[in-house]
């Protein structure tokens, strides 16, 4: 778990530069899900989807699931960047 | 024993909901032997609130960790379900519901804004304010932009928002505990703010987390109950949230074929309430909002770790989703009850509900052509009404409506509780001990945290009374200022170590200012709005603005030094030590 002290400059700029491409990669699928879908909702609405018109489920449900799986994927991956970066909380 | 609570806290808590159940059963036992409804909704009332007390008081600590961040062993899931009960207001449980089945899609923006605002929490904010070891959102911007000036700046926008938002709860807790006691509504506002002084002033931020997540499991058994029964009811299957696509088609046909409803809005046709401008400017400073709001963020200083505190936001997110991907079924359902059997009724033979709700005013009926029918635009509902009204709707007994009652309580109490402590935490920690006697002892401390409490408490009590208007528009506005006066400094803090102490200054100060003037210029001195964006959603203009003023002072001000440097490279990193660790405990 824990690194050496020595190396850990050039092993903690790799962990800040992976930490901040997964930030860059979240905050983009959260700006698709937020706002990305929802500016199509009028072409969304002429497809049913498990009964409801598909632009309104989106911002009922779709884009709700979407966030919380988004969070939980998001809290896996950062736990991994630090483990293997020997960042992680011991 | 308290080791053992932390570990025992699965069975506790199931035996807790099973409790909960055996009481409700026992409720509807007595109201079938007879025992009159009056009695159900004292019992109601004064069991959960009975309830909430006993876990404050046995909650209760002299220690300051224990008392501001309920020791830092919150496991993931329960600070979840904590945050969500903190989260989910009155407005959540109650008047959410109500603005769907007015506003259609277009009220998805608010389903939208209050859910996807966690994964800036997750992402930006609060792994970085755990590992740095806060104890109020203040605290951490004193230390990031060294001083007081910082942190008394941070202090002023957390009181601006969280106290407007706790008057909105107090309000919420007077109406129900009115409605359901029959005791007056200023008497109702000062036994609910019992209810939360109980909880809140012996056992601080250890107490509240504890009876919020009590009142999470109380509130999201009454919001599913009473729909799901419905749900059942009329489609056979007890899944409200997959059958209500089916229900939707039938109010659309509903919406073009009957006469007696024109006039009505289409529901799932978008943007006949806000103009699409309006619809993702309110989700972007809900969102925004979400993640800069200190009741919300301080919970997260709870959890053992910062791994934890992320998979945290993930649990919170789950169980706030559970009661709002819920939400748009209640506005389906009651929509679908009114447009078929309701409108286009004879006036004569209305259900028995309409009739209920109209003696108390919160239906109107006006046959304005006379013609013995009723038409759409001859019936007006009070939106408040959806939620509590469903159980009769569904023609469910009495004791059903006790449940949604309770529900409606535990919301808002849970709510007011987290926001008390956010306002009580900020005085007492960051201006009397930070910045008026850093040598204080922790018994001063506490019993100075808990006269603050008191005094609060009373203040938010007293604006209650006297049911300031539009208090609702005002729980709106505090997202705005949190968004446009904390997220910009919150963010930059953590990500760009540039950002400098007059930069975040500046940021706070133009951003929150700027907030404050368009929404008080376009509400009270009839300012025209820019572009035609509605003062709720005013933080579209503050958070750039906030962004920007950051960004250039920082840039005309010398660098931080490399101590600050350094110290930025160690919130960023999960490893080591917290940095701010209290010695006095």
């Amino acid at each position: 778990m824990s690194s050496q002290s020595s190396d850990t400059p050039a092993k903690a700029v790799e962990h800040w530069n992976r930490t901040k491409s997964l930030m860059w990669v979240t905050l983009v699928i959260w700006f698709i899900f937020s706002f990305g879908v929802h500016f199509f909702v009028n072409q969304l609405n002429t497809i049913t989807f498990i009964g409801f018109p598909l632009g309104f489920y989106m911002a009922a449900q779709g884009s709700l699931i979407a966030f919380v799986v988004l969070t939980f994927w998001y809290s896996s991956k950062q736990n991994q960047i630090d483990e293997e970066c020997g960042m992680a909380e011991d | 024993m308290k080791g053992d609570f932390v570990s025992n806290l699965g069975r506790i808590y199931g035996l807790y909901t099973g409790g909960f159940v055996g009481f409700v059963i026992l409720l509807a036992i007595l109201e079938q032997l007879g025992v009159p409804n009056r009695i159900i909704g004292y019992l109601f009332v004064f069991f959960t609130l009975a309830v909430y007390a006993g876990i404050g008081v046995l909650s209760r600590t002299m220690q300051v960790s224990e008392y501001y961040v309920a020791g830092r062993k919150v496991p993931p899931i329960y600070n979840g379900m904590a945050t969500a009960a903190d989260w989910m207001s009155a407005a959540s449980f109650i008047a959410m519901a109500g603005g769907l089945y007015a506003q259609g899609y277009d009220g998805l923006a608010f389903v939208l804004g209050w859910t996807g605002g966690y994964v800036l929490v997750a992402v930006l904010i609060a792994p970085y304010l755990r590992k740095f070891g806060a104890y109020t959102v203040p605290d951490f911007l004193g230390a990031r932009f060294g001083g007081n000036f910082a942190r008394s700046i941070g202090i002023i926008v957390l009181f601006c928002c969280s106290f407007t938002y706790i008057v909105g709860q107090v309000v919420g807790v007077g109406t129900i505990a009115s409605r359901f006691l029959g005791i007056s509504f200023e008497i109702s506002v000062f036994v609910g703010l019992i209810g939360i002084l109980v909880c809140s002033m012996l056992g601080g931020m250890r107490a509240v987390t504890w009876t919020q997540v009590a009142q999470y499991i109380v509130l999201i058994i009454a919001y599913l109950v009473p729909v799901v029964i419905l749900s059942a009811q009329t489609t056979g299957i007890p899944v409200p949230q997959l059958m209500y696509g089916e229900i939707l088609q039938r109010i659309t046909e509903l919406e073009q074929t009957k006469a007696a409803l024109a006039g009505a809005k289409a529901h799932v046709i978008p943007y006949s309430t806000f103009d699409s401008l309006n619809f993702f400017a309110l989700i972007l400073c809900l969102m925004v909002g979400t993640a800069s709001l200190p009741h919300v963020l301080m919970r997260f200083f709870t959890t053992p770790s910062v791994r934890d505190a992320r998979k945290s936001v993930g649990w919170s997110l789950l169980f706030i989703f559970l009661l709002y991907f819920t939400a748009p079924s209640y506005a389906a359902f009651a929509k679908y009850e009114i447009y078929n059997n309701v409108i286009g009724t004879s006036i004569a033979e209305l259900p028995n509900w309409v009739r209920i709700y109209s003696e108390i005013g919160l239906v109107t009926i006006a046959d304005a052509n006379n013609d013995g029918l009723l038409q759409f635009t001859e019936f007006k509902i009070n939106p408040d009404v959806i939620v509590i009204a469903t159980p009769e709707i569904a023609g469910l007994p009495y004791v059903i409506a006790g449940l949604v009652a309770a529900g409606g309580l535990a919301a808002a109490l849970s709510t007011a509780d987290g926001l008390l402590l956010a306002i009580a935490n900020a005085l007492s920690h960051d201006i009397y001990y930070r910045m008026v006697d850093p040598t204080a002892s922790t018994a001063k401390r506490l019993t100075i945290s808990r006269i603050l409490l008191i005094v609060v408490a009373l203040m938010a009590a007293v604006v209650a009374s006297t049911r300031p208007g539009g208090i609702l528009a005002l729980v709106a506005w505090a997202f705005s200022l949190a968004a446009a006066g904390l997220f910009p400094v919150l963010v930059l803090g953590v990500w760009w170590k540039r950002c400098t102490k007059e930069g975040a200054i500046a940021g706070m100060i133009v951003g929150f200012g700027f907030t404050l003037f368009y929404l008080v210029a376009t509400k009270y001195f009839a300012m025209p709005t820019w572009f035609g964006v509605s003062n709720i959603s005013a933080g579209l203009f503050g958070i750039p603005t906030g962004f920007l003023a950051t960004w250039i002072v920082s840039l005309m001000t010398p660098p931080p030094s490399k101590e600050m440097q350094d110290f930025i490279d160690s919130i960023r990193i999960p490893r080591g030590q917290t940095l701010m660790e209290e010695k006095a405990d």
